[in-house]
Protein backbone atom coordinates (compact mmCIF):
# COMPACT_ATOMS: atom_id res chain seq x y z
CA UNK A 1 0.00 0.00 0.00
CA UNK A 2 3.03 2.28 -0.30
CA UNK A 3 1.48 3.21 -3.64
CA UNK A 4 -0.29 5.99 -1.72
CA UNK A 5 3.05 7.53 -0.72
CA UNK A 6 4.39 6.96 -4.22
CA UNK A 7 1.36 8.63 -5.78
CA UNK A 8 1.92 11.61 -3.48
CA UNK A 9 5.58 11.72 -4.51
CA UNK A 10 4.56 11.69 -8.19
CA UNK A 11 2.25 14.67 -7.66
CA UNK A 12 5.04 16.53 -5.80
CA UNK A 13 7.49 15.83 -8.62
CA UNK A 14 5.02 16.93 -11.30
CA UNK A 15 4.13 20.11 -9.44
CA UNK A 16 7.76 21.21 -9.55
CA UNK A 17 7.77 20.97 -13.33
CA UNK A 18 4.24 21.91 -14.40
CA UNK A 19 4.58 25.60 -13.66
CA UNK A 20 1.01 25.86 -12.48
CA UNK A 21 -0.40 24.46 -15.74
CA UNK A 22 -2.89 21.60 -15.70
CA UNK A 23 -1.36 18.26 -16.58
CA UNK A 24 -3.18 15.85 -18.88
CA UNK A 25 -0.77 12.95 -18.96
CA UNK A 26 2.08 11.94 -16.68
CA UNK A 27 4.50 9.61 -18.45
CA UNK A 28 6.05 7.30 -15.89
CA UNK A 29 8.75 4.66 -16.21
CA UNK A 30 8.61 1.92 -13.60
CA UNK A 31 11.15 -0.87 -13.45
CA UNK A 32 10.00 -4.42 -12.94
CA UNK A 33 12.23 -4.73 -9.91
CA UNK A 34 10.25 -2.08 -8.06
CA UNK A 35 7.34 -3.64 -6.30
CA UNK A 36 4.81 -1.18 -7.57
CA UNK A 37 1.31 -2.28 -8.51
CA UNK A 38 0.19 -0.05 -11.41
CA UNK A 39 -3.56 -0.42 -10.73
CA UNK A 40 -3.08 0.53 -7.12
CA UNK A 41 -0.85 3.44 -8.08
CA UNK A 42 -3.49 4.76 -10.50
CA UNK A 43 -6.20 4.44 -7.88
CA UNK A 44 -4.29 6.47 -5.30
CA UNK A 45 -3.03 8.92 -7.89
CA UNK A 46 -6.60 9.90 -8.83
CA UNK A 47 -7.23 10.48 -5.15
CA UNK A 48 -4.15 12.55 -4.26
CA UNK A 49 -4.24 14.47 -7.56
CA UNK A 50 -7.49 16.22 -6.68
CA UNK A 51 -7.18 19.98 -6.58
CA UNK A 52 -3.60 19.91 -7.80
CA UNK A 53 -2.17 20.45 -11.30
CA UNK A 54 -2.62 16.69 -11.72
CA UNK A 55 -6.39 16.77 -11.17
CA UNK A 56 -7.91 14.51 -13.84
CA UNK A 57 -4.53 13.61 -15.30
CA UNK A 58 -3.84 10.14 -16.60
CA UNK A 59 -0.82 8.06 -15.69
CA UNK A 60 0.83 6.52 -18.74
CA UNK A 61 3.02 3.80 -17.30
CA UNK A 62 5.87 2.21 -19.18
CA UNK A 63 7.12 -0.94 -17.47
CA UNK A 64 10.88 -1.38 -17.87
CA UNK A 65 12.07 -4.99 -17.97
CA UNK A 66 14.80 -6.18 -15.62
CA UNK A 67 18.22 -6.32 -17.26
CA UNK A 68 21.28 -7.60 -15.43
CA UNK A 69 25.00 -7.74 -16.15
CA UNK A 70 27.27 -10.38 -14.65
CA UNK A 71 30.29 -8.89 -12.88
CA UNK A 72 32.29 -12.08 -13.42
CA UNK A 73 31.84 -12.91 -17.10
CA UNK A 74 30.14 -9.80 -18.46
CA UNK A 75 27.05 -11.59 -19.77
CA UNK A 76 24.03 -9.33 -20.08
CA UNK A 77 20.75 -11.08 -19.48
CA UNK A 78 17.09 -10.41 -18.91
CA UNK A 79 15.73 -11.11 -15.45
CA UNK A 80 13.48 -14.06 -16.03
CA UNK A 81 12.06 -15.78 -12.98
CA UNK A 82 13.09 -15.36 -9.39
CA UNK A 83 16.84 -15.96 -9.68
CA UNK A 84 19.37 -13.17 -10.17
CA UNK A 85 22.14 -15.63 -11.06
CA UNK A 86 24.06 -15.34 -14.31
CA UNK A 87 22.85 -18.00 -16.77
CA UNK A 88 26.33 -18.00 -18.35
CA UNK A 89 28.64 -18.74 -15.41
CA UNK A 90 26.28 -19.10 -12.43
CA UNK A 91 27.76 -16.17 -10.52
CA UNK A 92 25.50 -14.20 -8.21
CA UNK A 93 27.62 -11.05 -8.53
CA UNK A 94 25.36 -9.15 -10.88
CA UNK A 95 24.59 -5.51 -11.45
CA UNK A 96 21.13 -4.25 -12.30
CA UNK A 97 21.35 -2.30 -15.55
CA UNK A 98 17.63 -1.73 -15.96
CA UNK A 99 14.52 -2.47 -13.94
CA UNK A 100 15.08 -0.20 -10.94
CA UNK A 101 13.58 2.88 -12.59
CA UNK A 102 10.82 4.83 -10.99
CA UNK A 103 10.81 8.18 -12.69
CA UNK A 104 8.56 10.80 -14.14
CA UNK A 105 9.79 10.78 -17.71
CA UNK A 106 7.72 13.66 -19.05
CA UNK A 107 4.42 15.51 -18.87
CA UNK A 108 1.78 16.42 -21.41
CA UNK A 109 0.36 19.78 -20.47
CA UNK A 110 -2.89 21.33 -21.64
CA UNK A 111 -3.25 25.06 -22.05
CA UNK A 112 -5.38 25.65 -19.00
CA UNK A 113 -3.74 27.19 -16.00
CA UNK A 114 -4.98 25.92 -12.70
CA UNK A 115 -7.14 28.33 -10.73
CA UNK A 116 -4.71 28.67 -7.80
CA UNK A 117 -7.18 30.46 -5.59
CA UNK A 118 -9.87 27.80 -5.98
CA UNK A 119 -7.30 25.04 -5.51
CA UNK A 120 -6.07 26.73 -2.35
CA UNK A 121 -9.58 26.90 -0.93
CA UNK A 122 -10.23 23.28 -1.86
CA UNK A 123 -7.06 22.22 -0.11
CA UNK A 124 -7.92 23.91 3.18
CA UNK B 1 -6.06 20.61 -28.86
CA UNK B 2 -2.46 21.69 -28.51
CA UNK B 3 -0.42 19.93 -25.89
CA UNK B 4 2.95 20.87 -24.50
CA UNK B 5 5.45 18.11 -23.83
CA UNK B 6 7.75 18.70 -20.86
CA UNK B 7 10.75 16.45 -20.26
CA UNK B 8 11.21 15.71 -16.56
CA UNK B 9 13.39 12.60 -16.11
CA UNK B 10 13.29 12.81 -12.34
CA UNK B 11 13.29 9.96 -9.88
CA UNK B 12 10.00 10.02 -8.01
CA UNK B 13 11.74 9.33 -4.72
CA UNK B 14 14.37 12.08 -5.17
CA UNK B 15 12.81 14.11 -2.38
CA UNK B 16 12.97 11.17 0.00
CA UNK B 17 16.58 10.56 -1.01
CA UNK B 18 17.51 14.17 -0.29
CA UNK B 19 15.96 14.00 3.18
CA UNK B 20 17.63 10.64 3.83
CA UNK B 21 21.00 12.20 3.00
CA UNK B 22 20.25 15.07 5.38
CA UNK B 23 19.42 12.57 8.14
CA UNK B 24 22.60 10.68 7.37
CA UNK B 25 24.65 13.85 7.61
CA UNK B 26 23.15 14.56 11.04
CA UNK B 27 23.88 11.03 12.21
CA UNK B 28 27.47 11.23 10.92
CA UNK B 29 28.03 14.59 12.59
CA UNK B 30 27.07 13.02 15.93
CA UNK B 31 29.08 9.88 15.23
CA UNK B 32 25.99 7.69 15.38
CA UNK B 33 25.78 4.48 13.35
CA UNK B 34 22.24 3.82 12.20
CA UNK B 35 20.70 0.43 11.49
CA UNK B 36 17.36 0.17 9.71
CA UNK B 37 15.75 -3.03 10.99
CA UNK B 38 13.06 -4.45 8.71
CA UNK B 39 10.91 -7.57 8.57
CA UNK B 40 7.42 -8.91 8.07
CA UNK B 41 5.04 -8.35 11.00
CA UNK B 42 5.71 -10.82 13.78
CA UNK B 43 9.19 -11.88 12.68
CA UNK B 44 10.53 -10.97 16.11
CA UNK B 45 12.26 -7.59 15.71
CA UNK B 46 11.18 -6.26 19.10
CA UNK B 47 11.97 -9.50 20.92
CA UNK B 48 15.38 -9.50 19.28
CA UNK B 49 16.03 -5.95 20.47
CA UNK B 50 14.90 -6.89 23.97
CA UNK B 51 17.42 -9.72 23.91
CA UNK B 52 20.33 -7.82 22.49
CA UNK B 53 20.57 -4.24 23.68
CA UNK B 54 21.57 -4.60 27.34
CA UNK B 55 25.25 -4.11 28.22
CA UNK B 56 26.39 -3.76 24.65
CA UNK B 57 30.10 -3.56 25.42
CA UNK B 58 30.00 0.14 26.27
CA UNK B 59 28.11 1.07 23.07
CA UNK B 60 25.45 3.66 23.85
CA UNK B 61 22.37 2.55 21.99
CA UNK B 62 18.99 4.13 21.27
CA UNK B 63 15.90 2.94 19.43
CA UNK B 64 13.49 4.65 17.07
CA UNK B 65 10.27 2.65 16.94
CA UNK B 66 8.04 2.83 13.91
CA UNK B 67 4.57 1.41 14.25
CA UNK B 68 1.26 2.06 12.59
CA UNK B 69 -0.50 2.26 15.94
CA UNK B 70 0.14 1.81 19.67
CA UNK B 71 3.18 2.35 21.86
CA UNK B 72 3.35 -1.34 22.79
CA UNK B 73 6.77 -2.03 21.25
CA UNK B 74 8.22 1.26 22.48
CA UNK B 75 7.07 0.41 26.01
CA UNK B 76 8.82 -2.96 25.81
CA UNK B 77 12.06 -1.29 24.70
CA UNK B 78 11.80 1.42 27.36
CA UNK B 79 11.99 -1.30 30.02
CA UNK B 80 15.58 -1.90 28.89
CA UNK B 81 16.53 1.61 29.99
CA UNK B 82 17.57 2.67 26.51
CA UNK B 83 16.27 5.91 25.04
CA UNK B 84 13.37 5.12 22.75
CA UNK B 85 11.43 7.43 20.45
CA UNK B 86 8.13 6.40 18.94
CA UNK B 87 6.86 7.27 15.48
CA UNK B 88 3.25 6.28 14.93
CA UNK B 89 2.53 6.42 11.22
CA UNK B 90 -1.21 6.39 11.82
CA UNK B 91 -2.05 10.13 11.47
CA UNK B 92 -1.83 9.92 7.69
CA UNK B 93 -4.57 8.26 5.68
CA UNK B 94 -4.99 4.70 6.92
CA UNK B 95 -1.54 4.58 8.53
CA UNK B 96 1.64 4.37 6.52
CA UNK B 97 3.07 0.93 6.03
CA UNK B 98 6.69 2.07 6.25
CA UNK B 99 8.91 4.78 7.67
CA UNK B 100 10.25 7.35 5.25
CA UNK B 101 13.06 9.87 5.58
CA UNK B 102 10.69 12.68 6.47
CA UNK B 103 9.04 10.80 9.34
CA UNK B 104 12.46 10.00 10.76
CA UNK B 105 13.56 13.59 10.26
CA UNK B 106 10.52 14.88 12.20
CA UNK B 107 11.37 12.54 15.08
CA UNK B 108 15.05 13.51 15.27
CA UNK B 109 14.60 16.41 17.72
CA UNK B 110 13.37 13.80 20.22
CA UNK B 111 16.37 11.51 19.71
CA UNK B 112 19.36 12.25 21.99
CA UNK B 113 21.96 11.83 19.24
CA UNK B 114 24.71 13.36 21.42
CA UNK B 115 24.34 10.50 23.87
CA UNK B 116 24.36 7.68 21.32
CA UNK B 117 26.83 5.60 19.34
CA UNK B 118 24.21 3.39 17.73
CA UNK B 119 20.60 3.99 16.73
CA UNK B 120 18.37 1.11 15.75
CA UNK B 121 15.36 2.08 13.71
CA UNK B 122 12.69 -0.58 13.99
CA UNK B 123 10.70 -0.14 10.81
CA UNK B 124 7.02 -0.95 10.36
CA UNK B 125 6.54 -4.69 9.84
CA UNK B 126 6.21 -5.14 6.07
CA UNK B 127 8.25 -6.95 3.41
CA UNK B 128 7.53 -4.60 0.54
CA UNK B 129 7.28 -0.92 1.31
CA UNK B 130 10.15 -0.18 3.73
CA UNK B 131 12.65 -1.39 1.14
CA UNK B 132 11.69 1.52 -1.13
CA UNK B 133 12.35 4.27 1.40
CA UNK B 134 15.86 5.10 2.62
CA UNK B 135 15.78 6.88 5.97
CA UNK B 136 19.48 7.78 6.28
CA UNK B 137 20.74 4.47 7.61
CA UNK B 138 24.27 3.05 7.40
CA UNK B 139 23.07 -0.55 7.38
CA UNK B 140 19.91 -2.37 6.45
CA UNK B 141 19.24 -5.50 8.42
CA UNK B 142 16.27 -7.71 7.87
CA UNK B 143 14.82 -10.35 10.11
CA UNK B 144 13.22 -13.34 8.45
CA UNK B 145 11.72 -15.94 10.73
CA UNK B 146 11.54 -19.61 9.84
CA UNK B 147 7.76 -19.62 10.32
CA UNK B 148 7.46 -17.43 7.20
CA UNK B 149 8.60 -20.20 4.86
CA UNK B 150 11.57 -20.73 2.54
CA UNK B 151 10.21 -18.82 -0.42
CA UNK B 152 10.28 -15.29 0.98
CA UNK B 153 13.60 -14.18 -0.63
CA UNK B 154 12.33 -14.96 -4.12
CA UNK B 155 8.88 -13.51 -3.41
CA UNK B 156 10.25 -10.25 -2.01
CA UNK B 157 13.56 -9.83 -3.86
CA UNK B 158 13.72 -6.06 -3.41
CA UNK B 159 13.78 -6.37 0.37
CA UNK B 160 16.29 -9.22 0.40
CA UNK B 161 18.55 -7.58 -2.17
CA UNK B 162 18.66 -4.28 -0.39
CA UNK B 163 19.89 -5.51 3.01
CA UNK B 164 23.42 -5.83 4.37
CA UNK B 165 22.62 -8.63 6.80
CA UNK B 166 19.86 -11.23 7.01
CA UNK B 167 18.91 -12.58 10.41
CA UNK B 168 17.11 -15.91 10.36
CA UNK B 169 15.07 -15.93 13.56
CA UNK B 170 13.09 -18.52 15.53
CA UNK B 171 15.49 -21.37 14.74
CA UNK B 172 14.33 -23.02 17.99
CA UNK B 173 11.15 -23.89 16.05
CA UNK B 174 12.96 -25.74 13.24
CA UNK B 175 12.27 -29.23 14.68
CA UNK B 176 8.54 -28.48 14.56
CA UNK B 177 8.34 -27.06 11.04
CA UNK B 178 8.67 -28.24 7.47
CA UNK B 179 11.00 -25.29 6.85
CA UNK B 180 14.07 -26.44 4.91
CA UNK B 181 16.96 -24.21 5.89
CA UNK B 182 19.11 -25.20 2.91
CA UNK B 183 16.28 -24.32 0.53
CA UNK B 184 15.87 -20.92 2.19
CA UNK B 185 19.63 -20.30 1.82
CA UNK B 186 19.50 -21.29 -1.84
CA UNK B 187 16.64 -18.87 -2.42
CA UNK B 188 18.51 -16.16 -0.55
CA UNK B 189 21.65 -16.75 -2.64
CA UNK B 190 19.56 -16.66 -5.81
CA UNK B 191 18.53 -13.06 -5.14
CA UNK B 192 21.46 -11.81 -3.02
CA UNK B 193 24.49 -14.04 -3.29
CA UNK B 194 26.84 -14.07 -0.28
CA UNK B 195 24.80 -11.62 1.79
CA UNK B 196 25.97 -12.12 5.41
CA UNK B 197 23.48 -14.07 7.51
CA UNK B 198 23.05 -14.99 11.14
CA UNK B 199 20.92 -17.81 12.48
CA UNK B 200 19.47 -17.22 15.91
CA UNK B 201 16.57 -17.53 18.26
CA UNK B 202 15.62 -14.30 20.01
CA UNK B 203 13.51 -16.42 22.36
CA UNK B 204 16.16 -18.86 23.60
CA UNK B 205 19.11 -16.55 23.00
CA UNK B 206 20.92 -19.03 20.74
CA UNK B 207 23.08 -17.14 18.27
CA UNK B 208 22.21 -13.73 19.75
CA UNK B 209 25.78 -13.13 20.95
CA UNK B 210 27.00 -13.08 17.37
CA UNK B 211 24.38 -10.45 16.47
CA UNK B 212 25.46 -8.39 19.47
CA UNK B 213 29.06 -8.57 18.23
CA UNK B 214 27.87 -7.45 14.80
CA UNK B 215 26.16 -4.43 16.41
CA UNK B 216 29.24 -3.50 18.44
CA UNK B 217 31.40 -3.74 15.35
CA UNK B 218 28.90 -1.70 13.31
CA UNK B 219 28.84 0.98 16.01
CA UNK B 220 32.62 1.36 16.00
CA UNK B 221 33.04 1.32 12.24
CA UNK B 222 34.00 4.54 10.48
CA UNK B 223 31.15 6.01 8.47
CA UNK B 224 31.26 5.03 4.82
CA UNK B 225 30.46 7.58 2.16
CA UNK B 226 26.83 7.34 0.99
Amino acid sequence: MHELSLAGAIVDTVERHADGRLVEVVNLRIGRLRQVVPDSLEFYFDFVARDTVCDGARLAIEIVAGQLECASCGTCFALDGPSFRCPGCGSGEVAVIAGNEFEVESLELGETEIDEEAACIART
Amino acid sequence: MHRTHVKVLEDVLDANGTLARANRADFDRHGVTVVNLMSAPGAGKTTLLERSLRDLDGVRVGVLEGDVQTALDAERIALLDVPVTLINTDPSFGGECHLDANMVRSALPEVPLDELDLLLIENVGNLVCPAEFAVGEDFRVMVSSVTEGEDKPIKYPLMFRTCDLVIVNKIDLLPHLDFKLDRFMRNLDAVHDHVPRLLLSAKTGEGVEEWRRWLVEAATRQPQPV
